[in-house]
């Protein structure tokens, strides 16, 4: 098809007519440039109006020089205006320059935001679709503001065209991937679900998958009908994000991924490297959803020798593939043992892979297929590798050897060599963590101790041998070289002079552990101890311009003349055995690498085994907050925290049931861990609400995930929240959440602590707020800065949220919190705990005032009353604590009950305001509790009598 | 997909394509980073490399590499079908492509490419369908062209 000479083409032909006759060099090239560009600019400046096309002309010019790597300054204005044109060019080519070259210029936004609208609205398919490619192609967040609404309106609209929709399918997907919050889900989930029978929807509804599996349940069926009748004629890619609980559905699927299998080995129907590409493409994702699922045997073999055939495949694509996904079938039981059979393929391609990458897959995939039958066997190849590896992987495949050595050491002088091998083949690359690790060992182990200082006394005997060698050699001479003394070849006064002849080469560091064994050779040696004292005594080291090293010949010295050598024995003792923790290379290998050393497959599988990709037996981490019993001091009240249903708040009823059973039904997400975090948080906080009379703060509650559900928990970590202001919202063994938050009126401000509870770096960490729904006409809530996108191990982060209620509310605001964590991105929604009764002020009345309200508020509607049993033990004093906490005053001498509770308070919210007036009735022979309230609002009351029964 | 980027032999950058908003500075140093990164590669190395934490896949045609960067959970050979596939287009569209029908026709390569992906995602698979969307707005185009110079022809009749 011949080039059609369009607007563009003409304007940039007649440039670059131009600028080949003339550009024989850069500086002629630039001169030129610069003066069309003065050109350009006096026609955009000029007092006569320029017509569509020429504006056309000159944008299209001005892009050309952007696109030839000038910078460009001017000419947006025009652009935008281009726009608004109704000639289809024009458009067009102001839309592909603002996508090209826009910039968030705020102002300009607005204009481009407009004209969109307008394309949007005009019916006209071939406007809309460029107006959707603008929006996914910027993709920006002030897009997302403006359209997030529009775009699912025309994706499910009836009259749309099919590429119209196709086109708002993948721009939703866009808007929704860029900044999830702002896209409102639930009305029309349905019928985007129903959608997967057309054909371009997938990728859109993939992505909602992962994030939202339950909303989403419903189309895995039809998703699974939807592939065995694509497997069936042809073949497509397709990844079902959650496992189907359908037995049936389940069968079909494992019946469609054994089809894919199959055709596999079938001979390829065309020669053509790229028919295969996308054959292979598929059986890759196939296999990636088996190990996913995890639970066929069968199938991960068969999935495993399919990669076997690639690892020998001449495309050197297809090796890099089959060893990066074998390496997560090694960590799948079931197919541990069929990788194992590869492990000379593997090996060979250590050895001869001419590329870096696929070297480094194969190195991963021997580490991750590593157990205690073949460790020997790939700890000498790696240790071979080592020699002639490149630089950039050295000091990771050091790493792993020293972990498998480790992991996997049967006797441990087998250990010792590996790593004494490891110094001497890439010294430069061991790192602090290997050889302090190395020294930890053989002092914790006994029975290694003297193969140990043999064979660092024979490797030191090395004309030319590594400082990290000297180093090890010179710590464990210094504690262990009694045990080899007695050989006269090792004698003492050789063992100091071997060490010693090393020591004008060494580093100060070096030297400083150097003389630190000196003295330990002087306790071990009584008749080296002249010697050495003429060592120390020597100028160089007294006056050392180094004042560590002085001061530890100065010390050293004093310490050997003066005191008794009993005295000496004890100080120099031997060390003692180090603590069992996990092992310092291990954590640096997680930071080099994030968690484990595959490829991620999902979230789920990936925190199971993050720790341990060989399925063997690492050290455990050190748990990192432990839940002490003094923890219990802080909590809110003497009872224990209140128990929350499983049942939504709305389940009125339900909840008498669910509380009948006891306590004991609890989930064992006990308050204790989050109450210890507080008290690292901060101070003790005021325990009962009465110090917080003033502002009595709503409780922070764990929401669902971000575009998810809540997470399942969510609901029972608020009601842990209604009577208290701070505490632990959400933990896991990734991240803790802790809360701390004031309320004042209709306004609040909460304080959220983020701590990262791995010792590996949280990558892109962003914490959103979200208002479901129309939520966000009831209660405001933004964060007021952003945090850092990245959050060090151990370390932790504080953001603070204002809110400000408008109306009444029954739904909290959503947090959002996304990050990665060793690649794999995280994401996890949790519901802010900001209940309505946040906004209570407690108000005091007389008896009189009193009944003359409650009379006031006589309606039906306006009484919302609930009898339930007691879930905790009644005591008084923790009723009235809570009942503070929650937000009323307590009026005494009001009810002539004195067992009775009678608390009034006024809700704040912007709009109006909402007086609520309680009365809770204890009942101790039968252990139930009626709760009543009374306010102006309807929902009000309902909701109020919802949360508080619960707390009881 | 995160961002397509065309480059040439030598290292000038012929075409951008970024899905992810980014700074002017930003996207000027990925360029440079990778430009670099995958000019130094040989020949017979493969196509996927990790870079960040992201996957780049790159080819090689003639004289112009193209080169994406996909997400972790993106499957590495569909994308260089994908690179594949673009480059089919604009074979067909501009009959045998070379590096100067990009250069010079700079919105044509953009245009089949938003036809052919959107927001990073494959929107029409079928080779096609996209040609045809293609052609439609060339058509487009010549109408108002057409129209557009018969009219300025009028106007200059006025004028004189």
């Amino acid at each position: 098809m011949p080039a059609p000479a369009s607007g563009g083409g003409v304007a940039s032909l007649s440039l670059h007519a131009h600028h080949s006759d003339s550009c024989k060099s850069k500086e002629a090239e630039i001169k030129r440039i610069n003066k069309e560009l003065a050109n350009i600019r006096s026609k955009f400046k000029g007092d006569k109006a320029l017509d569509g096309y020429s504006k056309k002309k000159y944008v299209c010019k001005l892009l050309f020089i952007f696109l030839l790597g000038h910078d460009i300054d001017f000419g947006h204005m025009e652009a935008v205006n281009l726009l608004s044109s109704n000639k289809y060019t024009e458009k067009q080519i102001g839309y592909l320059f603002i996508s090209v070259l826009v910039n968030s210029n705020s102002e300009l936004i607005r204009l481009i935001n407009n004209a969109i609208k307008n394309d949007l609205a005009s019916r006209n398919p071939t406007f809309m679709c460029l107006a959707l490619h603008c929006i996914a192609n910027v993709g920006s967040r002030e897009m997302g503001e403006a359209f997030a609404a529009d775009i699912p309106r025309i994706l499910v609209a009836g009259d749309s065209m099919d590429s119209v929709k196709q086109s708002a399918a993948l721009c939703l997907l866009r808007l929704y991937k860029a900044s999830p919050d702002l896209v409102p889900m639930g009305e029309w989930t349905a019928r985007v679900v129903h959608l997967l029978n057309d054909q371009h929807m997938v990728s859109l509804i993939t992505c909602l998958c992962k994030k939202n599996p339950d909303d989403f349940k419903t189309c895995v069926s039809l998703a699974v009908s939807r592939l065995s009748r694509i497997v069936s004629s042809t073949s497509f890619v397709w990844c079902v994000p959650c496992f189907p609980e359908d037995a049936a559905v389940k069968g079909r699927l494992v019946e469609c991924l054994e089809t894919v299998l199959n055709k596999a080995q079938e001979p390829p129907k065309s020669k053509k490297v790229q028919h295969s590409n996308a054959k292979n493409a598929i059986l890759f994702e196939t296999i990636s959803l088996i190990i996913h699922y995890d639970s066929e045997p069968n199938l991960l073999v068969r999935a495993c020798n399919q990669l076997g055939q690639f690892l020998q495949h001449r495309e050197t694509n297809l090796r890099y593939l089959a060893l990066e996904s074998m390496c997560t079938l090694a960590s799948s039981e079931f197919s541990h043992e069929a990788v194992k059979t590869h492990i000379d393929t593997v090996i060979n391609a250590l050895k001869t892979e001419r590329d870096v990458s696929v070297r480094q897959r194969a190195a991963d995939l021997l580490y991750a297929m590593c157990d205690r039958s073949n460790a020997k066997q790939i700890v000498s190849e790696m240790l071979r590798y080592l020699e002639t590896a490149d630089y950039a992987i050295r000091e990771e495949i050091v790493l792993k050897v020293a972990i498998l050595a480790e992991k996997y050491a049967v006797d441990y002088s087998w250990y010792v060599d590996t790593i004494l091998n490891l110094i001497r083949i890439a010294g430069d690359y061991v790192s602090e963590e290997v050889w302090y690790r190395v020294l930890q060992i053989v002092t914790n182990r006994d029975d290694v101790q003297g193969y140990a200082a043999k064979t660092v006394f024979e490797a030191l005997q090395a004309p030319a041998c590594h400082e990290n060698m000297v180093k090890v050699g010179g710590y464990i001479l210094g504690e262990f070289g009694n045990l080899i003394a007695g050989d006269p070849r090792s004698s003492p006064p050789v063992q100091f002079s071997l060490l010693h002849s090393k020591f004008h080469l060494c580093s100060v560091a070096t030297r400083a552990l150097l003389l630190s064994t000196y003295i330990k050779f002087i306790n071990l040696f009584p008749e080296t101890k002249a010697t050495i004292q003429g060592v120390l005594r020597a100028g160089s080291q007294l006056r050392n311009a180094d004042v560590e090293l002085q001061q530890r010949a100065v010390e050293y010295l004093t310490l050997s003349s003066v005191a008794s050598t009993d005295v000496l024995a004890t100080v120099l003792e031997e060390m003692p055995p180090f603590p069992e923790r996990e092992s310092s290379i291990l954590a640096k290998l997680k930071r080099k690498k994030g968690p484990g050393a595959g490829s991620a497959l999902d979230d789920g599988r990936r925190d199971a085994s993050s720790n341990d990709i060989n399925g063997g037996v690492e050290p455990t981490p050190s748990t990192v907050s432990t839940p002490s019993p003094s923890a219990d001091l802080l909590g809110l009240r003497a009872a224990p925290p209140p128990a929350a249903p499983p049942a939504p708040a709305g389940a009125g009823n339900l909840l008498v049931d669910v509380f009948s059973d006891g306590p004991t039904a609890q989930p064992s997400l006990g308050p204790t861990p989050e109450q210890a975090f507080l008290s690292e948080l901060e101070p003790p906080a005021p325990e009962s609400p009465l110090a917080l009379l003033a502002d009595p703060a709503p409780a922070a509650d764990p929401g669902p995930e971000d575009i998810g559900p809540p997470i399942p928990e969510a609901d029972e970590l608020l009601n842990k929240f209604v009577c208290k202001n701070n505490g632990v919202l959400f933990e896991n063994q990734l991240l803790q959440i802790g809360v701390k938050s004031e309320f004042r009126q209709n306004l609040g401000r909460m304080y959220l602590f983020y701590g990262n509870k791995t010792s590996v770096q949280f990558q892109n960490f962003s914490p959103t707020v979200v208002h479901p729904g129309d939520l966000q006409t009831h209660i405001l809530s933004g964060l007021t800065k952003r945090v850092a996108a990245q959050v060090d191990g151990g370390a932790q982060v504080q953001q603070v949220l204002n809110i400000e209620c408008l109306r009444d509310f029954l739904t909290p605001p959503l947090l959002s919190v996304r990050f990665r964590y060793g690649g794999t991105p995280q994401s996890l929604t949790l519901k802010l705990p900001v209940t309505i009764n946040k906004f209570f002020q407690p108000t005091e009345m007389a008896a009189q005032d009193f009944f003359q309200r409650w009379k006031q508020l006589s309606l039906p509607l306006q009484e919302a009353q609930k009898i339930f049993k007691a879930n905790h033990p009644m005591d008084a004093e923790v009723t009235k604590a809570k009942l503070l906490g929650f937000g009323s005053a307590l009026l005494d001498n009001v009810d002539p009950n004195p067992e009775n509770f009678v608390g009034a308070g006024i809700i704040q919210t912007k709009a109006l305001q909402v007086g609520c007036l309680l009365r809770l009735e204890p009942n101790a022979q039968a252990q139930m509790y009626r709760l009543t309230l009374r306010t102006s609002k309807e929902p009000v009351s309902r909701h109020l009598c919802e949360l508080l029964a619960q707390q009881f | 997909m995160q961002f397509m980027l065309l480059f040439s032999r030598q290292g000038k950058l012929r075409l951008q394509k970024w899905y992810v908003p980014l700074s002017d500075k930003e996207k000027k140093k990925i360029t440079r980073e990778l430009v670099q990164t995958v000019l130094a590669r040989k020949p017979k190395m493969c196509s996927f490399l990790e870079w960040r934490d992201l996957k780049i896949v790159y080819k090689r045609y003639a004289s112009l590499y193209f080169c994406c960067a996909i997400e972790d959970q993106d499957n590495e050979l569909i994308t260089l079908e994908i690179i594949h596939r673009y480059v089919e287009l604009l074979d067909k569209y501009f009959g045998s492509v070379c590096e100067l029908d990009i250069i010079f026709n700079f919105e044509k390569a953009y245009f089949i490419l938003d036809e052919f992906l959107l927001g990073g995602e494959v929107q029409e698979t079928s080779k096609k369908n996209v040609l045809k969307a293609i052609e439609q707005a060339d058509l487009l185009q010549e109408k108002t062209e057409t129209m557009y110079h018969s009219k300025s022809f009028i106007g200059c009749k006025k004028a004189y």
